[in-house]
């Protein structure tokens, strides 16, 4: 019964009850909290399996610029106040029926399965490991999707732009309606 | 109490994994419904992860897959919110039995 | 010589004048259509009196025996080697007859129709419709398949139909055209399974070899066909019953009588030609075709067919008395003579002298034909002057149509069967073979002449003489020089072809026959036809109240008759409570709802099915995750537990 041993199955406990709660809460704001939560104990699994790197990602990205993100939306939606309305019972109970078969048959396929490690050294993820290979350009090397995530944030990025943007009467959307009104809106 | 190990590790991100599901086919607003899908892809991250550090401990291709799906997941939940405030601005509401217009 | 180009042309020129007429007739001969016409059909008769003059006097007569000559065959659907339905024309002595008949009185009532119908709206159109009546009547003549006899038959039928319902606008017409068209139909459908009967036993089609095939005891065919049996009758026998009951529909034999006094309705041209003279002949021609087969493998069927013949021409005569429509009592006088000629057929035998009544049957064919088509012609000149068809409007037309009076004076003399013209020769050989083969019918038949002569000379006393009733406005003469000349071809016609020695030409088996004048038998008809001539006139030929009287007195027998013993109520009483009530509604109802039912419940369940299926698609994205979800373990399970 060691330390290591108490701190993973609380950080467990915590992942798991912060997303139960997340997904069955009748206030979105607590929604949100909740999931803040899950997301740290999910961060606090990956220091405890020593792959810092992974978690300070995990915290900075998800929980620092995600849930933040999902706050906003909140707002700007303006679905702070009110409670949520409550789904069909006849929904609620299909879905967790179907929801455990499928994390009972999981579990079944999993017990059943040995799982066989390589059992070569390890390699530390240390930050310039991690470095090393992402930019590497040998049989290992991760160059390619490197490069290829950085365009799909650069596509994500300017379509979130176009999609979210409005479009008023006169608004740059607009220009072959002939407008009067040259006042650099928007843009 | 038994030492925490791979089958653990598998255990809590199916779990995880059938919470986002059902949280996913149970909440009638879009933004949980978009917090559960964040549940769903944390839970494979996990996964990455925990078949890195047992089974194949040489390598570090777990790793980058956890880091692109992250990137990924940011920016597919930032393009989920500028649909879900376009969705808003027309329909004046967030709830997914609004969105029902292409069916037969 | 024989030519069968020649023969060939004689039914094909009046087809062209149909086509010619019925085509461009509207628009270019509008004019001259009678002209073209009656030009086409003269050429016909010449050739088809110069086939007769050949075919009787020159090459037809071997050892003694006319011959059947086959001129022309043209083989058109073969089904195998012996049974096949061929186009072909067969030369015999009563082919020859029938078309002199039907080609002269065709040009009569052609040549009377120019007069007749002058002025008419369609004429084109009415020349072009008789030119198809006589190229399919002439077909029907020389028809050497039985199959196409079967085709010509129709075709006759079609023709009728279409000149009865001439005057289209008239819904009496149009009723009448499709009840005659639908009875012979009816009875055509018995003639068909006939023909079907027929031609399996004997194997083929064709006309002799049939007719050789089923009198020959030796041959499988006639031993299958008697063999076989339904009923309690052999097969053969119901072969030709049913073809019989083909050629009752078409001659108007009881009870498929109806059509015929309806049929009036056309122009009275149109009644002359074909439902005195040509048309209504054809079943007699059927069954005189047939004959051998009748005669001597048949002699039930044979039976059947005088008893029916005597019985409508008794039955025919008795509503003639009391009708009172001019053209009605012609159209019974018709159906009445055709009884005559049907159970002299009857009581025959085949061969030399026992084949008298087959002689006299033909003969009388040909005689009725000339006085039957003088009579309708000469009526056509009265109704033409009177504008009427009921006899109460008739009277003392004697001083204003004298040369019509003349010729109907003679036709009715015919008919009734005085001494030197034309219909006593040929009734005393009827009455003579009935005598001498089956007495019952010689007894109906001598009433029946009695009965014949008192409502013809009913009908001349009432038109001719009598008190005068039409209006005195509107006299316009007699009728032009179109209409008279047939009258008086037609009274030549009637007054001397008494004469002729028909059974030197025509006969059952061919040979000659020698007919002979015997004084003592017919003094029982003309004793009874000179009765029946007085008692009309002393009915009839001034006004009285004798009629009234006579008619009181014999009230239920003068009601029946007077409205044609209700046959047509109860066809349609069987049709419509019998037929319709229980075939027809049952059958409607089972289409509707069974059949049609079932294709309806086809389409209703696919929509259903489809309605249930377009549901998967209903705009939620949270189902289309669970039937995801769903499907994915579903098919996890699958590969897990079932296909390793």
């Amino acid at each position: 019964m060691s330390g290591s041993t108490i701190i993973f199955y609380l950080l467990a406990a915590l992942t798991l009850v912060s997303a139960v709660l997340a997904v069955t809460t009748r206030m979105i704001f607590r929604a949100a909290i909740y999931l803040l939560f899950s997301l740290i104990g999910i961060a606090g699994i990956y220091f405890w399996l020593q792959y810092e790197f992974i978690a300070a990602v995990q915290i900075v990205v998800y929980v620092g610029g995600i849930v933040v993100l999902i706050i906003f939306s909140i707002f700007l939606t303006q679905q702070a106040g009110e409670k949520l309305p409550k789904q069909k019972p006849g929904r609620q109970l299909f879905s967790a029926l179907a929801a455990f078969c499928g994390l009972a048959l999981v579990m079944l396929q999993l017990a059943q399965h040995i799982f066989v490690s390589t059992g070569k050294t390890a390699i530390e993820p240390t930050v310039t490991n991690i470095g090393n290979q992402m930019l590497g350009v040998d049989d290992n090397g991760y160059a390619l999707p490197f490069e290829v995530v950085s365009i799909l944030l650069l596509a994500a990025l300017i379509g979130c732009i176009v999609i979210a943007l409005k479009t008023k009467p006169n608004g740059i959307m607009n220009k072959e309606q002939g407008i009067s009104n040259n006042e650099g809106s928007g843009f | 109490m038994i030492e925490p190990g791979l089958y653990h590790l598998l255990f809590i991100s199916t779990a995880l994994f059938f919470i986002g599901v059902y949280g996913f086919f149970t909440r009638r607003n879009l933004v949980t419904m978009l917090m559960s899908v964040e549940l769903i892809l944390n839970s494979v991250n996990l996964n990455f992860i925990a078949f890195n550090k047992y089974l194949w401990p040489d390598r570090l291709d777990g790793v980058f897959f956890t880091i692109f799906i992250i990137a990924i997941a940011a920016a597919e939940a930032a393009v989920a919110i500028a649909i879900i405030i376009n969705l808003y601005r027309s329909h004046r509401s967030i709830d997914v039995e609004n969105t029902e217009g292409m069916k037969f | 010589m024989l030519n069968a180009t020649y023969i060939a042309l004689i039914p094909l020129l009046p087809l062209a004048g149909f086509l010619l007429l019925g085509i461009f007739g509207r628009k270019y001969f509008k004019n001259t259509s009678g002209i073209i016409g009656t030009t086409l059909l003269l050429i016909s008769t010449l050739l088809a009196l110069y086939t007769a003059y050949g075919y009787f006097f020159e090459y037809g007569k071997v050892d003694g025996i006319y011959q059947k000559l086959v001129p022309l065959k043209y083989t058109w659907l073969e089904f195998s080697k012996a049974v096949s339905i061929d186009m072909g024309i067969i030369i015999d002595p009563i082919s020859v007859m029938m078309l002199v008949v039907v080609t002269f009185v065709s040009l009569m009532v052609h040549i009377y129709s120019l007069g007749y119908m002058k002025g008419d709206e369609r004429f084109p159109t009415y020349y072009a419709f008789l030119g198809l009546f006589t190229f399919s009547m002439l077909g029907l003549v020389v028809s050497s398949n039985i199959f196409q006899i079967y085709i010509f038959w129709e075709l006759v039928g079609v023709s009728s139909f279409l000149l009865i319902g001439y005057y289209y606008d008239k819904p009496s017409a149009v009723a009448a055209c499709k009840k005659a068209f639908i009875v012979t139909r009816f009875a055509d459908v018995g003639f068909l399974i006939g023909i079907l009967i027929l031609s399996f036993y004997s194997g083929t089609l064709d006309f002799n070899t049939l007719i050789a095939t089923l009198t020959s005891p030796e041959s499988n065919g006639y031993k299958n066909a008697v063999a076989a049996s339904f009923l309690g009758v052999s097969a053969l026998t119901w072969g030709l019953v049913l073809v019989f009951v083909g050629g009752a529909g078409k001659s108007a034999m009881f009870p498929l009588h109806i059509w015929l006094p309806d049929a009036m309705e056309g122009p009275t041209p149109v009644s002359a030609l074909i439902h005195a003279a040509t048309m209504v002949v054809a079943g007699v021609f059927l069954v005189a075709r047939l004959f051998p087969v009748f005669a001597i493998s048949s002699p039930g069927a044979l039976g059947i067919v005088g008893f029916v013949g005597a019985a409508s021409a008794l039955i025919a005569a008795i509503i003639a008395c009391t009708q009172t429509d001019i053209k009605r009592v012609l159209a019974y006088s018709t159906m009445s003579q055709i009884g005559y000629m049907m159970f002299a057929l009857g009581v025959s035998k085949y061969g030399g002298e026992e084949g008298l009544g087959y002689t006299a049957s033909m003969f009388h064919l040909f005689t009725h034909a000339m006085f039957k088509a003088l009579l309708f012609l000469s009526a056509g000149a009265v109704i033409h002057f009177i504008h009427s068809n009921e006899m109460k409007d008739m009277g003392g037309l004697r001083k204003y149509l004298p040369i019509t009076h003349i010729t109907f004076l003679i036709a009715c003399l015919a008919i009734a069967g005085v001494p030197s013209f034309v219909g006593f020769f040929s009734k005393e050989e009827i009455l003579l073979a009935a005598y001498q083969h089956n007495p019952t019918i010689y007894w109906i038949a001598l009433i029946t002449s009695g009965l014949t002569a008192f409502y013809m000379f009913r009908l001349y006393f009432s038109i001719f003489w009598n008190k005068e009733h039409h209006p005195h406005g509107e006299h316009h003469g007699e009728g032009g020089f179109a209409m008279m000349m047939p009258l008086a071809l037609l009274a030549i016609g009637a007054a001397a072809s008494g004469f002729i020695p028909f059974g030197d030409f025509v006969s059952s088996d061919g040979t000659r026959l020698e007919t002979e004048f015997h004084l003592q038998f017919s003094i029982a008809p003309v004793v009874l036809g000179l009765t029946g001539i007085f008692i009309a006139m002393w009915m009839y030929k001034t006004q009285n109240n004798k009629p009234d009287k006579v008619a009181a007195s014999l009230s239920g027998l003068y009601k029946a008759a007077y409205h044609k013993f209700y046959i047509d109520e109860i066809y349609v009483f069987i049709t419509q409570k019998i037929i319709f009530n229980f075939i027809g509604r049952p059958a409607a109802w089972f289409d509707k709802n069974v059949v049609d039912g079932l294709i309806n419940a086809t389409g209703n369940t696919t929509q259903w099915i489809s309605e249930k299926i377009k549901s998967f698609q209903s705009g939620k994205v949270q189902q289309y995750a669970i039937y995801f979800l769903i499907s994915v373990i579903g098919l996890a399970l699958l590969f897990i537990y079932v296909w390793k």
